[in-house]
């Protein structure tokens, strides 16, 4: 257990490294020139070459590169290039309202996903299982930012102009230790758009893998032996079916962010997604890479999480 | 999903007798797709879909708009506010007095090309990797498989939009873009079936006939997977074209004076509330096209895989 879970952070590592390695070259073996505009259009050279020397730019790249390394160790991510604020305070300033959506919107993804497929595979082929089945494909077609501009369109304009009253506001973000009831009604469209697609996935997913976990000879013993209907789902089949979810949800770390500059660009939150969108447009390189490494962090934890979850879960894995 | 074996089993010819019609695996399939309602309508409103995209200059002649010119003098109210859909305008304007209607049907052009051409490139890219991790094994699948692994579970939307964000939006770039976030999918699948195909008796007989790693890979393994492939191509479709209208609504998509649904919608955000039209029409052609696509590739799964469902009947039996 200890020298696998050696081997998985000392890869980890590794993979971290050559993130950064890829985004910090990206921006240097493509056109444009940070310093240039910074600087604005009517800069005169020395201008330019002066902001060039403040940010580093002019020594080797691989000076460059040794430098940005041996800042990271410190924790020190370096400085947005437009307003010169730290990266590490940016993200820290902004991680309120991506942190809340990610974790509500996960959380009610796989309540959904998986609770809609249980039922779903134990009353297979029934009017609910078909109906659900339109649901999934229906979710799985709608892109996340497109749920986003419906649900405003539907919450935000059609009930409030009918009925007077905004249940959701449709924008900002209220941070949670100043106001939990405005908290919420802030989030809930948010979730509702960042869950939809991977709420339709789940159940599919678990609806798929329940259906053959449920048909394999160890649960006809449970029946056998005298199980009921319930013990035999949720302690003998479900427990078997969760490993592909468990194995999506990793994998669904890196997509969820994605899905979080989405999100947050359609309801305005202000958190590290938009600031994400920001940076690239402006080719802010410091808080691109700020970002990229700490979304290519939570990947790579979750992807250690999820290999330890499976031995939980399956007892026939072993971690070696 | 064991299409393939079904798919390569050679029908026993000559066991039938000669009244009996022979039907290849495809044509059963075939006559199943056709049987299936739902992936016939779906199949219908894709043809229509690609009909429209063509016929778009017909249309921008009919209407006597182009889908670029701005009519601010019919198209706008004396408020500059959009007009609604009616005879001179058939879906109403946009914020610019530009024809919506013309505008989306320009818009599928974009949708459709991006979503087919980068499937195509994804589908190309992901069956020769996954056949070359598949069957040399060793060092270049593990590298391969590791590769594979990198590109589905990081935040490709985000490098994507750094991608397009340095290098400039264009419909090249945004293509080559999806495909290279694409292929993966298809290549995992393809690298399990042939580790499994290439231990079977037939391809140690190709090999001991003295056939090339190169003849067996696309002349021995390759048609076992062909039925997955189309199914899984079919369901990249949708895909490729919720990536493209995603980037396209972040601004950073196709150039801008294009006309695409993610641009449309993005520009359509500050002004539903005044004009419903506005939103409503490219969503709903945007959703039509991907539900469509997605509709289909069940269906093609169904037909292609037609064991699935007999498996699940015996299991129904089978439960108590």
């Amino acid at each position: 257990m200890i020298r696998f879970l050696i081997r998985r952070v000392v890869f980890g590592v590794f993979v971290l490294w050559l993130v950064s390695l890829g985004t910090f070259l990206l921006f240097f073996v493509v056109p444009g020139d940070p310093a240039r505009s910074i600087a604005g259009r009517q800069a005169t050279p020395e201008t330019i070459a002066l902001i060039r020397e403040r940010l580093g730019l002019d020594e080797p790249l691989a000076v460059q590169y040794w430098t940005f390394l041996k800042n990271l160790f410190r924790g020190d991510l370096g400085y947005s290039y437009y307003n010169n604020q730290p990266v590490t305070a940016l993200i820290a300033e902004r991680i309120g309202p991506t942190a809340s959506l990610v974790i509500g919107g996960a959380l009610l993804w796989l309540v959904i996903g998986v609770g809609v497929g249980i039922l779903s595979a134990t009353h297979a082929r029934s009017l609910l299982d078909r109906v659900t089945a339109g649901f999934v494909v229906a979710g799985i077609s709608m892109p996340t930012f497109v749920v986003g501009l419906m649900l405003l369109f539907v919450f935000n304009y059609l009930l409030s102009t009918v009925l007077g009253i905004t249940f959701f506001p449709g924008g900002q973000y209220t941070p949670l230790e100043e106001d939990p009831a405005d908290w919420l009604r802030h989030m809930i469209l948010p979730w509702i758009t960042l869950c939809t697609v991977q709420a339709a996935i789940y159940t599919r997913l678990t609806r798929g893998s329940l259906l053959e976990v449920l048909g394999e000879d160890y649960i006809r013993t449970a029946r056998a032996k005298g199980d009921g209907n319930r013990r035999v789902v949720v302690v003998h089949g479900l427990r078997a079916a969760l490993t592909p979810v468990v194995t999506q949800l990793g994998v669904d770390v890196g997509y969820m962010l994605g899905g979080v500059v989405v999100t947050e660009s359609v309801f305005g939150l202000g958190g590290v997604g938009q600031a994400a969108l920001q940076a690239i447009v402006n080719l802010d390189r410091p808080v691109v890479m700020g970002v990229v490494l700490l979304a290519a962090f939570f990947v790579v934890l979750a992807s250690i999480v999820v290999d330890i979850a499976y031995s939980f879960l399956d007892p026939r894995v072993r971690l070696s | 999903m064991s299409v393939t074996d079904l798919a390569a089993e050679p029908m026993p010819a000559g066991l039938e007798p000669e009244s009996i019609e022979g039907r290849s695996p495809w044509r059963l399939a075939w006559s199943r797709l056709v049987r299936d309602r739902v992936a016939i309508a779906s199949l219908i409103v894709i043809l229509l879909m690609v009909a429209a995209a063509l016929a778009a200059p017909l249309f921008a002649a009919l209407t006597g708009h182009s889908p670029t010119d701005q009519y601010r003098e019919t198209g706008l109210t004396d408020q500059g506010i959009p007009v609604g859909p009616g005879a001179e305008f058939w879906l109403g304007t946009d914020s610019l007095g530009r024809d919506l209607f013309v505008r989306t049907v320009y818009g599928a052009r974009i949708s459709l090309l991006v979503g087919v051409v980068a499937t195509l490139l994804a589908t190309f890219a992901g069956v020769v990797i996954g056949l070359v991790a598949g069957y040399f094994g060793g060092i270049v699948d593990t590298i391969l498989a590791r590769a594979i692994d990198v590109v589905l579970s990081f935040p490709y939307l985000i490098f994507a939009m750094a991608l397009v964000s340095v290098i400039g939006p264009s419909l090249v770039m945004t293509t080559l873009v999806i495909a290279f976030f694409s292929w993966a999918s298809i290549a995992r699948i393809v690298r399990g079936q042939t580790l499994a195909i290439k231990e079977k008796e037939y391809i140690e007989a190709a090999r001991s006939l003295g056939a090339s790693p190169m003849r067996i890979m696309f002349v021995d393994v390759l048609p076992n997977l062909v039925a997955p492939v189309i199914v899984l191509a079919t369901l990249l479709v949708p895909t490729a074209i919720v990536f493209e209208a995603t980037l396209s609504w972040l601004g950073l998509g196709v150039d801008v004076r294009i006309p695409s649904w993610g641009a449309m919608l993005a520009e359509s955000q500050s002004f539903f509330r005044v004009a419903w039209w506005y939103l409503i029409f490219p969503a709903g052609a945007l959703l039509l096209t991907t539900l469509a696509f997605n509709l289909l590739g069940d269906g093609v799964r169904d037909a292609l895989d037609p064991r699935s469902e007999r498996l699940f009947a015996t299991r129904r039996k089978g439960k108590p």
